[in-house]
């Protein structure tokens, strides 16, 4: 069992400035599987899976508090290389960003920036990443097309390759499908069941069925009162949150959404 | 529901007919300097050197020293106004201190041209001991368009969407690389702009060159950045105010001249800018 924990966060919290808005986080990431963060809106789930590839390390005056251990090593000790961590922790955001470039070069962008590639080692990233997206059918003829002309749901795929294409451990998804319409949310759910055999995901979704559809595990935040820091309510298998939660907040929470 | 159909159309037709007049205006301001230059353009104009007490024979060497006045401007102005703009636009907190580095760039752009001149003359030329030369009078001009260049710099970086940057720094891009892999070149097409318009501006200054550069008349051709060189703006004003009896149409040849180069300027700009543009929206 322990071997299979991935992520680990001890007495976590975080404030923007001298706001506390997230405290005393502790949850165990399974490996291979996917985790879903639910909780009303501004309740810091964004804020939180942000901290997992330190992309909150941008934000002026954030501070975290407490540990984040990925495989047992605290990522946010001073010799820790944010480059190398967001190797291994990919992010794809809520709306599709893919780079006003090509399909290709959209996809060998991260891998060209960490090692040098030959022409051929590049073709074969770019073919194995969109296959595993499920989107080389779609491109495979205009790969040097501009990625801006492919549809909504296409560029979220083509974020993800993107992502898969740096060979990552761990995949971070914000509220991956909430621009999508419900084929292309169809799609990308499809494919995270897929991914999760390989990769550790951690979903943010603000979709019930969505997030008890998706994952093996789900955590709800929640903040009690407006001033004081969000809190992890429940964290639990997900068929046990959405059937019978232990706590009285959640069951509000999940049959408010459902309802 | 009429009266304001009415009021429409009048302000429709009013902002059309400025439009019109300042069209009227530029147009009209190349046209004439077209038709009164052109008798004077030949050959021999613009590849001799002044003759007859510069009365006579061509502009050759104005020519050339405007021309290393651009190269030697942009060598200046274009490293050291891109660096800065990135600097406050991709590095720089926001803070006490960039604000009042951003007021004084914008006061400096208000800063009269003879004032630069003036600071090149003490600075460049005496205190430095270059010389009035080549070096000193880019120096000047590379100064008195750095604004220009920051601040259009800074305006194209800001159009940049931050989700290309947090897509590129999530992928483990490292600051600078996303600065020259993803922000730089979507920023081009506003940095070219920026710089030509201020480029345009350096080749046509006069002020600034009379003190730090231009010679009022030196047929013999630079050979070093400390020689002193003829340039057009000032040729221009020397034929048309310092010179009794200079043919008319040798000023207007000479302006049509400096016309030339300063659109041909703008038009590399274009088409490099088009360029961009076209890989940006098409690949
Ligand atoms: N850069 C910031 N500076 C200061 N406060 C911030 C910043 N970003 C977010 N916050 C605050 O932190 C809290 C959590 O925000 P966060 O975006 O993580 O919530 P969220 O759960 O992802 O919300 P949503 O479901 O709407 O996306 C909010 O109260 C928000 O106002
Ligand atoms: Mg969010």
């Amino acid at each position: 069992m322990k071997n299979n924990i991935k992520i680990q966060t001890r007495n976590y919290g975080f404030y923007y400035g001298n706001t506390k808005v997230l405290a005393d986080i502790d949850m165990d990431i399974l490996k291979n599987s996917t985790t879903a963060i639910i909780g009303p809106s501004g309740c810091g789930k964004s804020t939180f899976i942000r901290t997992f590839n330190r992309m909150n390390d941008l934000i002026v005056n954030a501070k975290v508090a407490g540990e984040i251990k990925i495989d047992g090593i605290d990522i946010y000790k001073d010799n820790i290389d944010v480059v190398d961590l967001r190797k291994k922790v990919g992010m794809v955001f809520q709306r599709p960003n893919p780079f006003p470039k090509t399909i290709y070069e959209n996809i060998v962008y991260g891998p060209r920036l960490h090692k040098r590639c030959t022409k051929q080692q590049l073709d074969n990233i770019v073919e194995v990443s969109l296959k595993k997206s499920a989107l080389w059918d779609e491109v495979k003829n205009k790969l040097r097309g501009s990625a801006m002309e492919l549809s909504g749901g296409q560029q979220q795929r083509l974020c993800i390759a993107r992502v898969l294409a740096v060979d990552p451990e761990i995949i971070l998804m914000d509220e991956p499908a909430s621009s999508l319409d419900p084929i292309s949310t169809q799609r990308i759910e499809d494919l995270i069941d897929e991914l999760k055999e390989n990769y550790t995901i951690i979903i943010v979704t603000h979709n019930m069925q969505q997030a008890a559809r998706v994952s093996q595990k789900t955590a709800f935040l929640l903040t009690e009162n407006i001033g004081e820091p969000a809190k992890l309510i429940e964290y639990d298998n997900t068929d046990k949150i959405f059937t019978n939660p232990s706590d009285k907040r959640t069951e509000n929470y999940i049959t408010g959404r459902f309802g | 529901m009429k009266r304001k159909n009415l009021i429409q159309k009048f302000w429709n037709y009013f902002l059309l007919f400025v439009t019109f007049i300042v069209v009227v205006f530029v147009l009209g301001i190349i046209i004439y300097v077209i038709i009164k230059g052109w008798p004077a353009l030949s050959w021999e104009f613009i590849t001799q050197k002044p003759a007859a007490g510069m009365r006579e024979g061509g502009i050759f060497p104005a020519i050339l020293g405007t021309l290393y006045l651009i190269i030697g401007t942009i060598i200046f102005s274009l490293p050291i106004g891109i660096f800065a703009a990135i600097y406050l636009n991709e590095y720089a907190s926001k803070n006490r201190l960039t604000r009042i580095i951003r007021l004084s760039i914008v006061n400096v752009s208000g800063v009269p041209s003879v004032v630069f001149g003036l600071f090149g003359l003490g600075f460049f030329v005496i205190f430095l001991n270059f010389g009035k030369s080549i070096l000193a009078g880019s120096l000047t001009l590379a100064l008195l368009i750095l604004p220009v260049i920051i601040t259009a710099t800074e305006e194209a970086l800001k159009t940049v969407p931050n989700s290309y940057r947090q897509a590129s720094l999530a992928l483990g891009a490292t600051k600078w690389q996303t600065i020259t892999k993803i922000t730089l070149p979507q920023a081009l097409p506003g940095i070219i702009t920026g710089s030509v318009i201020g480029i345009g501006r350096a080749a046509g200054e006069t002020a600034p060159i009379i003190f730090t550069v231009a010679a009022f008349s030196q047929p013999n051709l630079p050979n070093s950045i400390f020689s002193q060189v003829m340039a057009l703006p000032y040729h221009l004003f020397v034929l048309a105010t310092q010179l009794p009896n200079a043919p008319e149409d040798m000023q207007w040849g000479t302006a049509l001249v400096l016309l030339i180069m300063v659109l041909f300027f703008a038009t590399i700009g274009t088409v490099v800018r088009t360029r961009s543009r076209l890989r940006r929206v098409n690949l």
